[in-house]
């Protein structure tokens, strides 16, 4: 299995875990988020393995992942740290000041985006932003195969720039498998980082926050100059007689492959493994003798935004084709590239029409004996729902929002049900009911609560606490699978200054029913907490 | 699913194909429609099916099969498992309306009763996609050795549960 050389189907994330043990990886945190989750899975069950020699953990968000990884960078370790495209936000606070500081031990941070948001609620994101936001390297693979090299290459670039570098993936390129050629695994030893101070590297305090942005923005213009040289940033082809090239990364560079296959057409493409910083002298020697160019990518038009500008100068007349042809909401697919490029060039291409009258739609559901069920019929019974505002949340009980349960008035990010709440406790006075699961609460949702004891609301929260990350996979937190040794969730919410706090079985439907009914006439902040485990955690 | 893609998937690796699949995981996975693509070839790119583009949809329940109609053709062929999971508060499509919806876009559309066979001949019907799946070999509709899918299995399926899926294997046989 181990042998380099060797072919292996995998993965995306397999393939980046498999990429990060090649390069001795010492140091990983996460916060488990689909389309990433798998990354943490896999080493979380490495890491229960006592000859595993490195450190795995599962962290309460991923702001502290990332901080964790930080720590572990600056000890000298080699790091890296995994999150979905909302995971990003969370950590931006810690991310800034990381690539103003740099790295000691290089560190690589997987972000995966959802285009379609076939796993994600609250918005379609495209983590591209951030690359300017932050100055941070951006590497784009399209497959397996390239997610464990440009993984290697991540690490390559932050050992030798000093910088963390963002490896982002998307669903498409997360969750595809195909061979992966399996490289040599080091043969090392556990390592213990050592911190060594370095105020001068370490501490952003200004003035010294403004030089550090100036050495910030010297490395990436060397950075640029690297990656002009760099393979991953591909010319394939030949110039055609149309003058048309194609510039495309990501997922969108297969599906270019595929259309160019598909009408027999040969054009040149350029493949962009860097997003962030763009070989800017490679682009421009492309676009120069074009008439044409298309840039395919999903999401918003950052590249060809970015062509636009190079083109201004090296070639004003060149037409340049994107979002007119590719839409901007949703993945792209295969026949939506064959069709732009089809467009483009005059070719026909008959597209099969989609008859899809009949086609029913089915809502994801709780499983069948959810211990959410016991939740939804308390609820019912205690409140006339239509007199009740209920607030949502990230996590299996965002279901509570399909048919036939409908108990979601608004949904947003993790943490978000209780603080919302808030809010509207305040401007209205209505009566409120927010939900939060518990690796939820103690994501984000303890700032919140203490919020509404400190400026007095009263809505009433029920955290459900079903001993686990169940929608991404079942991965362990703070209160999960390690009582009596883990967070107790009451005695945390009464060291916020909570007074009407209980802790319920819900299967005990009459006393939920009651402490609902009393609890919703407190003049307080109110929190019920329901104990019963995840169908698959009560079968272990 | 994703087993099955992943047995396709090792068989074709084995026979020297060029093969890649996609996947859905997380939300999509809670009772919700899970499609998942494989394709191999002398040289693949996508790993999603393009429009209209199948050779073979493998229906797992029947009203579900009504989603491939979306990469079906004329000639593609659907096998479809002759199983209802009924939609909360809807009433299940008939054996007919799928039928017919089916018909709309192909020539070629097969009704298996895999789950009832594979009750009364196994006492499980959890296996009912790898009946379809080694079906489909045997027949000759995947264009893949029946051996080469025999060692995938054996390689894929976990010690526990592998009797059971070879004995699957061997009744698609017969």
């Amino acid at each position: 299995m181990n042998k380099a050389g060797k072919k292996v189907i995998l993965l995306g994330n397999e393939a980046i875990v498999r990429g990060a043990l090649e390069e001795g990886v010492d140091f990983v945190s996460t916060y488990p988020g689909t389309p990433a989750s798998e990354i943490g899975d896999v080493f979380f069950k490495l890491s229960q393995d006592k000859n595993y020699r490195g450190y795995f953990e599962f962290s309460t968000n991923e702001k502290v992942a990332l901080e964790a990884g930080i720590g572990a960078s600056f000890s000298g370790l080699k790091t890296l740290v995994a999150m979905k495209n909302f995971g990003l936000n969370v950590c931006l606070d810690s991310l800034l000041p990381f690539v103003y500081t740099g790295t000691k031990g290089p560190t690589v941070i997987v972000v995966a985006d959802d285009p379609s948001c076939h796993s994600s609620a609250q918005s379609e994101e495209n983590s591209r932003f951030i690359a300017y936001a932050a100055h941070i390297p951006v590497l784009e693979p399209s497959d397996p195969q390239e997610c464990k090299d440009f993984l290697r290459l991540g690490f390559r670039i932050s050992e030798r720039y000093k910088i963390p570098v963002i490896v982002r993936t998307t669903t498409r390129v997360a969750h595809q498998k195909m061979p992966v050629i399996l490289g040599q695994m080091p043969k090392l030893g556990s390592r213990k980082g050592r911190f060594i101070k370095d105020v001068k590297s370490f501490v952003t305090l200004p003035p010294r926050v403004l030089e550090m942005k100036k050495e910030l923005l010297e490395k990436i213009e060397k950075i640029k100059e690297f990656s002009e040289k760099q393979s991953v940033n591909l010319l394939i082809g030949k110039p055609s007689r149309q003058k048309l090239g194609i510039i495309a990364s990501g997922i969108s560079y297969l599906y270019v492959m595929e259309a160019l296959k598909e009408l027999n057409l040969s054009l040149p493409v350029l493949k962009l493994g860097f997003f962030y910083p763009l070989p800017e002298e490679k682009i421009k020697k492309f676009v120069k003798t074009l008439k044409k160019v298309l840039i395919v990518e999903e999401l918003e038009p950052y590249l060809e935004k970015e062509v636009e500008r190079l083109a201004k100068n090296t070639n004003p007349k060149l037409q340049i084709f994107g979002k007119n042809l590719v839409p901007e909401i949703g993945e792209l697919k295969p026949e939506y590239v064959i069709q732009a490029m089809a467009k483009i060039t005059g070719k026909f291409y008959n597209l099969q029409p989609e008859t899809y009258d009949l086609a029913i739609k089915r809502f994801p559901q709780l499983c069948p004996g959810c211990p959410y069920w016991l939740v939804i019929s308390a609820i019912k019974k205690a409140v006339d729902v239509k007199n009740v505002i209920f607030g949502g949340e990230i996590g299996c009980y965002m279901l509570f929002g399909n048919p036939p349960v409908n108990l979601q008035d608004y949904l947003s990010c993790m943490g978000s049900s209780v603080g919302i709440a808030h809010g509207i406790k305040k401007s209205t006075g209505q009566k409120i009911i927010a939900f939060v699961g518990d690796s939820s609460f103690f994501h984000a949702g303890i700032p919140a609560l203490i919020n509404t004891v400190f400026n007095k609301s009263n809505p009433l929260i029920i955290i459900l606490n079903n001993r686990t990350t169940a929608m991404t996979g079942h991965q362990p937190h703070p209160a999960a699978q390690s009582e009596p040794n883990g967070i107790n969730i009451e005695a945390v919410v009464r060291a916020c200054g909570v007074k009407y706090v209980k802790t319920i079985n819900q299967i005990n439907q009459e006393e939920f029913v009651n402490t609902v009914k009393d609890f919703l006439k407190k003049p307080e902040v109110s929190v019920i907490i329901a104990t019963n485990p995840c169908v698959f955690v009560a079968k272990k | 699913m994703i087993t099955l893609l992943q047995i396709i998937a090792e068989a074709a690796m084995s026979e020297g194909y060029s093969v890649r699949t996609s996947e859905l995981h997380g939300l999509s996975q809670r009772g919700g429609s899970v499609e998942v693509h494989v394709r191999f070839g002398r040289k693949i790119y996508s790993p999603l099916i393009s429009q209209g583009k199948a050779d073979l949809v493998l229906g797992l329940e029947m009203q579900e099969s009504l989603r491939g109609i979306y990469v079906a053709n004329p000639t593609t062929k659907f096998l479809v498992n002759k199983f209802i999971i009924p939609i909360p508060l809807k009433k299940p499509l008939s054996e007919n309306e799928v039928l017919v919806g089916l018909k709309k876009i192909s020539k070629d559309v097969n009704l298996i009763p895999a789950a009832d066979i594979c009750r009364e001949k196994l006492g499980a019907d959890v296996v009912s996609g790898i009946y379809l799946l080694s079906l489909a070999v045997f027949k000759k509709i995947i264009p893949l050795k029946p051996s080469s899918i025999l060692s995938a299995i054996k390689k894929i399926i976990p010690e526990k549960y592998l009797e059971l899926n070879l004995k699957t294997f061997n009744l698609a046989r017969t």
